[in-house]
């Protein structure tokens, strides 16, 4: 009988003691439009395009991003211009499909696309989620400050020639070996 | 029209706020919950998310109010009627205070009593007619938790009865002003209690409801008003069984001259309300058979001892 009481009734009001003093914790809610939640650094929200410190698009159209992404969201077109640098003649994110997984960002090899802490995209028409090149780009480096690709790559762009980036030995003659 | 006890007057005024304060329990509801449960809760529309409510009414009125075809149509749309009826005219015998209630009828308690027996139609019929499995187990439920809990749920209030010798809800308060029957009659007050939720099959006694394990259980077809008043029949059961512990175990109006004895009444019964929503924060509801096994060999033993311990009690000290 006894421990009928204690099994059932003391249980039931040590429960009801301690829902009640949760009336004293303050609320975990934020209040979001007036209030906003704190985004860590590296939350995957809205995609951007970044450029150079130069001030270049860092995009170099290699279609990575596009093929690793999962739901295919990304859509582009290379080209090059007159000095020999890659970019992309269109560069299109449907983010009505986009799951922002940051797979494209992995992916990239010249640091171009990141994803940002921005959350707040919600449209009224659908059409306005198809992102182009120009909403996409912006002018500043995002996360990496000091990276340029070409400066580091040993592609030939017109005013680099082979050999003469960052940390690169000059281009072995093979024919000197000969000699 | 004078004021007194069933002047017209008297009997509008119960009858609107009553049903005000059950509507507006909604939102208290909500907003407790979410106090218990360190959130916030409708806080939006309007002071503190007071017009949640006529939010609500708007929505729920303006919702299609949609009869399912192959349910019986009749008692489909006479069962929500009779809940918020029955609850309704249980509070014609609720003394507020002097010279406020609706009648001082000298059968006061064996009238609450009737109503919450018939008020086990409004569960089941809506169960029945609805014609889904569901809401038949639901009305199943329903049936065997409040024909059970009905049983002990009169002999817990005996104990009352006979300390007052009334049957009359007004005298008992009056009789009561010299010591509240919470202290003789504290066993009773805990299995009145209990059969009192399970009665308006409230948390943590929502069985016939259910949502987890039978879909809302009894008006899983409701839609529209005819849903809201099943919910606003629930609140207004809440209200009830306030008042009826107010009246019954804690004295009532009664309480020290500084305030009016409405408001000491109103003080009391929300802390009763106030009380069974913390219940359903914090209880979770028990197996069917559990409860039934409860009833059946726990409280029902337990309220006939005690009426039978304040009776001899009674007896030797005459």
């Amino acid at each position: 009988m006894f421990d009928l009481i204690k099994d059932t009734l003391l249980s039931q009001v040590r429960t009801l003691w301690l829902v009640f003093s949760h009336a004293f914790v303050k609320a975990d809610t934020v209040q979001y439009p007036e209030e906003q939640p704190y985004m860590f650094p590296r939350w995957r929200g809205r995609i951007i395009l970044t450029r150079d410190p130069d001030g270049e698009e860092r995009c170099v159209a290699c279609n990575l991003c596009a093929v690793v992404c999962p739901v295919d969201c990304i859509a582009l077109q290379k080209t090059e211009d007159e000095d020999g640098r890659w970019y992309p003649e269109f560069f299109r994110i449907n983010f009505s499909r986009c799951i922002m997984c940051g797979f494209c960002e992995e992916a990239c090899p010249t640091n171009a696309i990141q994803l940002t802490p921005d959350f707040e995209m919600a449209e009224y028409v659908r059409q306005d989620m198809v992102w182009e090149k120009e909403d996409l780009l912006i002018s500043g480096t995002g996360k990496y400050h000091n990276y340029n690709f070409y400066k580091v790559a040993g592609k030939t762009i017109k005013g680099k020639d082979k050999g003469e980036a960052l940390n690169e030995a000059a281009p072995v003659d093979i024919r000197s070996l000969l000699t | 029209m004078a004021w007194e006890v069933g002047s017209y007057l008297n009997i509008g005024a119960i009858l609107a706020l009553v049903i005000f304060i059950a509507a507006m329990l909604i939102w208290v509801e909500r907003r407790l919950l979410s106090l218990w449960q360190e959130r916030l809760g409708p806080n939006r529309v309007g002071w503190f998310g007071l017009l949640q409510v006529a939010a609500d009414m708007i929505k729920i009125f303006t919702k299609e109010d949609w009869i399912p075809p192959f349910a019986d149509r009749m008692s489909f749309v006479l069962a929500p009627a009779i809940i918020m009826v029955v609850i309704l005219m249980s509070f014609a015998v609720i003394p507020f205070a002097p010279g406020v209630g609706i009648a001082d009828s000298n059968i006061g308690i064996l009238f609450v009593l009737a109503m919450a027996s018939i008020g086990a139609y409004s569960v089941m019929l809506g169960g029945l007619s609805s014609d889904n499995k569901y809401a038949l187990l639901g009305a199943l439920r329903a049936a065997a938790q409040m024909v059970s809990y009905e049983v002990f749920m009169g002999i817990s209030l005996l104990g009352v009865v006979a300390l007052s010798g009334s049957f009359n809800l007004r005298e008992i308060v009056i009789a009561q002003s010299d010591g509240w029957y919470i202290f003789p009659q504290f066993i009773g007050f805990v299995i009145f209690l209990i059969a009192g939720i399970a009665e308006s099959h409230r948390l943590p006694f929502d069985i016939p409801e259910a949502e987890q394990e039978i879909c809302s259980g009894y008006h899983t077809e409701y839609s529209g008003m005819k849903f809201g008043m099943f919910f606003v029949g629930e609140y207004l059961g809440l209200v009830l069984i306030a008042s009826l512990l107010t009246v019954l175990f804690f004295g009532g109006w009664l309480g020290p001259a500084f305030l009016p004895p409405i408001i000491w009444f109103s003080i009391k019964a929300f802390g009763f309300i106030a009380f069974f929503i913390l219940l359903r924060a914090a209880i979770p509801r028990p197996r069917y058979d559990q409860l039934m096994t409860y009833g059946w060999l726990f409280l029902l033993p337990l309220s006939l001892l005690n009426l039978l311990v304040t009776g001899a009690i009674i007896l030797s000290t005459q």
